[in-house]
């Protein structure tokens, strides 16, 4: 039997996205970006504070980094426990000590959870965005709108009753949206979103709620995706990183344009006593250039050259 | 279904009629890049599902888009420094969604080749009028936005039915680079016996099955190319040989990546005796001069 005839219609084949979320537009073809005093790579580093329950349901699919064995899954879930327990101190201090202002990506259901982890975080005062309310609450196509919107709310409500910060960023669960999140994150005022992964910069990102800022977080640049995804060595992501960063600092430093790297790092995985010295590695080679702007995402999605 | 695709028929790599390449090099060296769109929600092929995730799944979408906004760029600039023209193995709806693209590689006199209209159009479960129209559409839309007659094929996501090669060849095309059972190009039967040919574009050095599938450090694929390079360029003292890198902006373009490849490109093109050019050329140049001696020879052997 052939294929329906619907399938050789093309309804958006026409310029520019197949989409109205954001504009068609080339990284090359845009205005150059000025950082702050004439700084060249601006550098996010997004520390994600998660927690995965015991009780997984996965649907409709398993969070990254989630639950694999049977239940009880004592091993996943309390490797992902180590990064809000131990990690996370060693990474705020590899941190503090190259000078490195951090974001912190926090799970709604993590801080109801660990007080004493958010109050650490609120008296460094670096900021703070919502990462959904926990790993195995996620956003997706066919959710229910009304479920969804309800999820958001509670997700920013409970993030801002806790920290009493206003929260102006949101990293979903597992980088996963529905056609409605970005509409829902708009309503529920939230100003920057990081889970497209298009792009290289921030740029204006449509809903029919008003507009938001499309902060792309790299995912390829992921210490989960290069180490947990890839299988790559800790030298390897140390690498990989660090080959980034001086191909963004050359083609900065080329074009006179402004140029971010985008770091998303997770206590459970960098944390670890044999890894942490890598992400100590490229902390220092990033920031012995004086050119780098170190910020935070709200710092650099709300920047106007 | 059949137990043998028969496109070719077996032909040992030993004591085959010597390809000369143009000014006497061992081997015609091309690069492949993939210039592609793939849809946010995409009709719904019954064969095969286009995303992993519920739509939108925005990480495939946006690993994608990333080419053509970012990567796209990055890849042409390091192509232009090593004189490398590249064959481009195209989304033909790309042509209307970003016509900048297009307008860039026509200014370098790249090759377009069609890889179907969108490469979450899946040629699975197509009847013959439906795959011959698809490839129709490609061929069209090639020549109307670029001038060009086009000569390659790469199916859309490497989907394929019995008789693609057949249909692609009544369409007026000459080669196919869906095959890998060879480092040379061969002949390929076609039921309306046009001369038609495979020309090698090697899924092994293809940057996202490296990257993707077998999951290769960066550094790591820039020695892979090399050793490719290296033997190939060795055997194409005796016979030429072909080597082809086939990319896609939105992963070799990476930061992480890209220097890496560079690397590997500035060594292929450090040597002499590399005729670097497009696949069209290097499918021409073999129907003209190779194609019958190669016939002849298979002929002789399947004895």
């Amino acid at each position: 039997m052939p294929l329906d005839k619907e399938y050789f219609e093309y309804p958006h084949r026409s310029y520019g996205m197949d989409h109205d979320y954001y504009d068609w537009s080339m990284l090359a073809d845009r205005a150059p970006i000025s950082w702050p005093d004439g700084k060249q790579v601006a550098l996010w580093v997004n520390i994600a504070l998660q927690y995965f329950p015991l009780n997984q349901q996965g649907k409709p699919f398993a969070p990254t980094g989630g639950m694999t064995t049977a239940y009880p899954d004592l091993r996943h879930y309390t490797l992902r426990e180590y990064g809000n327990r131990i990690g996370i101190f060693r990474v705020l201090k590899a941190l503090d000590e190259y000078g490195v202002k951090p974001t912190f990506a926090v799970q709604t259901r993590l801080a109801e959870r660990y007080p004493y982890l958010i109050n650490k975080l609120l008296e460094r005062g670096d900021e703070i965005i919502c990462h959904g309310y926990h790993m195995d609450a996620p956003h997706y196509g066919g959710q229910d709108r009304g479920e969804e919107a309800e999820l958001v709310e509670r997700s920013l409500s409970g993030l801002r009753q806790i920290t009493q910060r206003e929260i102006k960023g949101w990293l979903s669960p597992s980088k996963s949206q529905s056609f409605n999140t970005p509409e829902l994150l708009v309503a529920n005022g939230v100003e920057y979103m990081c889970d497209w992964i298009n792009d290289e910069l921030p740029y204006t990102f449509r809903t029919p709620a008003g507009e938001i800022t499309a902060m792309p977080l790299s995912t390829e640049l992921e210490d989960r995706f290069i180490i947990q995804a890839n299988l790559h060595s800790e030298s390897e992501y140390a690498d990989q990183i660090i080959d980034a960063f001086d191909f963004l600092h050359a083609e900065a430093e080329e074009t006179g344009a402004g140029r971010m790297l985008a770091l998303s790092i997770h206590p459970w995985m960098l944390g670890q006593p044999h890894r942490i010295g890598k992400l100590e590695q490229v902390l220092a080679h990033i920031m012995s250039h004086s050119n780098v702007w170190s910020a935070s995402a709200g710092e650099i999605a709300g920047w106007k050259a | 279904m059949k137990e043998d695709p028969g496109l070719y028929d077996y032909w040992p790599y030993e004591n085959r009629p010597k390809i000369e390449w143009p000014n006497g090099a061992r081997m015609a060296f091309w690069v492949a890049p993939n210039i592609e769109f793939y849809e946010l929600d995409p009709a719904v092929n019954p064969h095969r599902k286009a995303w992993p995730r519920p739509t939108p799944d925005i990480n495939g979408y946006g690993t994608r888009d990333y080419g053509n906004r970012v990567g796209h760029t990055r890849m042409m600039k390091v192509l232009d420094k090593y004189g490398v023209r590249g064959s481009i193995s195209l989304s033909t709806a790309l042509c209307e969604h970003h016509p900048e693209i297009i307008e860039q590689c026509k200014e370098r006199d790249w090759e377009f080749f069609s890889h179907g209209i969108y490469n979450t159009r899946y040629t699975y479960g197509m009847d013959e009028a439906q795959e011959r129209a698809m490839i129709e559409d490609a061929i069209e839309t090639i020549l109307k936005h670029t001038g060009q007659k086009c000569a390659g094929y790469l199916a859309p996501a490497l989907t394929h039915t019995e008789i693609t090669m057949d249909l692609f060849a009544e369409a007026g095309g000459i080669y196919t680079c869906d095959l890998f059972h060879d480092d040379q190009p061969t002949p390929v039967h076609v039921r309306g016996g046009q001369k038609f040919i495979s020309v090698p574009y090697s899924l092994e050095m293809n940057d996202t099955i490296t990257y993707v599938v077998n999951k290769i450090e960066p550094r790591r694929y820039g020695e892979m190319i090399k050793a490719n390079f290296d033997r190939l360029y060795a055997e194409g003292a005796d016979n030429g040989v072909v080597m082809c890198v086939p990319l896609h902006a939105y992963q070799v373009s990476h930061p992480h990546r890209l220097r890496a490849f560079e690397e590997a490109l500035e060594y292929i093109t450090g040597h002499s005796d590399v005729w670097v050019t497009t696949g069209r050329e290097i499918a021409e140049h073999y129907i003209e001069h190779c194609y019958d001696d190669a016939v002849a020879d298979i002929a002789a052997k399947a004895g």
